[in-house]
């Protein structure tokens, strides 16, 4: 499989948001899952053009966020204003998601996949696929159905997938797993200079020494709350500490 | 990027998809023929008793092979939360529910075509009244199956026995129609009158159900 290439961003280039106004507003935001709350009473703002990586440890509630704001879930209290709009509908062309699932059909080879993702967003050109696919390194002559690929061939897709249509913001659950240490570092970079054109991109993951090198922020959350915003990392000495991917 | 876009989208990759595996429509053709088969053997009818059990026999066969059709709609979309992908695009959700109406109706249409000619060698069925009313009750019934079938199981994913609570909702709401497509179709086999009450009554189920599945649809695909 080739790795990432250097001059794989043309089609994903784009206009940022022109104002200043921040890409996402959470207002009080609360999340039950019957009597246990996944997320508790967060408010903040998110500035456009940066890459945050959302941290914390398993149940903190990087993911439940990530799915509200990308309108999958409702909140149970509170609001969340996604690029000026408490509609998530009514901006779902501007945003790319990324889930912990692959989100494509085993079924259809990774060009069918992306032609079909293409669609739903009034897209019909099939240059934009087979772009989006050498962007993250699968050709896209393969035929080979997804059910056939490795795990990280998926995250790839997936990947493409989500930067299809050229979103402004981007919700990136977990893009990293099963996928190797020079991949990952080759995808970090890519997001990185994603950000650079000037989108909004949200990492969740659990490997965030390799976004490092690429992150304006550092969300860090616990049992629910975001509890630390900083430019390094806050969980790196626990990386080192278990021998993190670095 | 237009409703038609989207539902043309979706039913083509649906399509592809069942051919590729062919899933449904193996295990509605297997399921149909055993019951054929089964109650052929049990009954053994004449031709005059065939033409008034065929009716019943003909519909519920249809309906119980159409519900497994009807289970692995969803299942598709929810490998891999594939439905979570379409739930973040733009495209309508009614676009993806009449993509999905349709290509189970295409598939129950083609079962019924595949095994009509089985019923009439099985049970020496001889239309009296006219064949072509046999069709439309066909197309109405089978629309109201599947507007039925495929709303219901999309409320039923994402409860953890699905498959058992699909024909638990569907049978029940889909008596009426039944009852329409069994006394048609008992009516124009037999040339005992006319059907064309039962066909008023199924094309306004078949109307007023879609309507209702189309308003209600957007819910469903949310609800967590």
């Amino acid at each position: 499989m080739p790795p990432f290439g250097a001059s794989e961003l043309s089609t994903m280039t784009g206009t940022a948001d022109a104002s200043n106004q921040p890409v996402i507003v959470l207002h009080n935001l609360v999340k039950f899952f019957g009597r246990f709350a996944a997320l508790r009473d967060i408010s903040d703002s998110f500035a456009p053009g940066k890459l945050y990586v959302v941290v914390g440890d398993n149940g903190a509630g990087k993911s439940t966020l990530l799915r509200v704001v990308a309108g999958l879930m409702e909140p149970s209290q509170g609001s969340v204003t996604l690029l000026g709009s408490t509609n998530v509908r009514e901006v779902a062309h501007r945003v790319g998601y990324m889930g912990h699932a692959p989100l494509l059909y085993d079924e259809l080879d990774g060009m069918e996949n992306l032609r079909y993702f293409a669609g739903l967003y009034g897209l019909h050109d099939d240059g934009v696929c087979s772009s989006a696919m050498q962007q993250v390194g699968l050709d896209p002559a393969m035929e080979r159905r997804v059910g056939q690929y490795s795990q990280g061939m998926r995250q790839r897709l997936s990947l493409a997938r989500a930067v299809l249509h050229n979103p402004e913001l981007m919700l990136l659950d977990e893009p990293f797993s099963n996928v190797d240490v020079h991949s990952a570092r080759d995808m970090a970079a890519i997001l990185g200079r994603v950000r650079d054109q000037g989108k909004t991109i949200f990492v969740v993951t659990h490997q965030a020494p390799l976004m490092e090198p690429v992150a304006d922020e550092f969300v860090q959350m616990a049992a629910g709350k975001i509890v630390a915003r900083e430019s390094r990392n806050p969980m790196a000495d626990a990386s080192l500490a278990t021998g993190g991917a670095r | 990027m237009t409703r038609g876009n989207v539902l043309r989208a979706t039913l083509m990759k649906d399509l592809r998809m069942e051919w590729r595996s062919k899933d449904a429509i193996n295990s509605m053709l297997f399921f149909a023929l055993l019951v054929v088969v089964i109650f052929s053997f049990a009954f053994n009818p004449t031709a005059e008793e065939s033409r008034q059990i065929a009716g019943g026999l003909i519909w519920v066969s249809f309906l119980f092979a159409a519900v497994v059709a009807l289970n692995q709609t969803w299942a598709r979309e929810l490998r891999n939360q594939v439905l979570d992908a379409y739930r973040v695009s733009p495209a309508p959700p009614n676009s993806l529910f009449m993509a999905k109406v349709l290509g189970n109706f295409l598939f129950v249409v083609i079962l019924e075509g595949l095994m009509a000619p089985l019923f009439v060698v099985f049970y020496q069925l001889r239309s009296v009244g006219p064949v072509w009313q046999l069709i439309v009750v066909a197309l109405l019934g089978t629309w109201a199956l599947v507007v039925n079938g495929t709303f219901f199981a999309a409320l039923s994913i994402r409860t953890r026995s699905r498959e058992i609570m699909l024909p638990l909702i569907l049978f029940p709401i889909s008596i009426p129609a039944l009852l329409a497509m069994v006394d048609a179709t008992t009516m124009i086999l037999t040339g005992d009158g006319t059907p064309e009450f039962w066909l008023k009554m199924l094309l306004v189920y078949d109307v007023v159900f879609t309507l209702v599945c189309l308003l209600l649809f957007e819910s469903v695909l949310n609800a967590e």
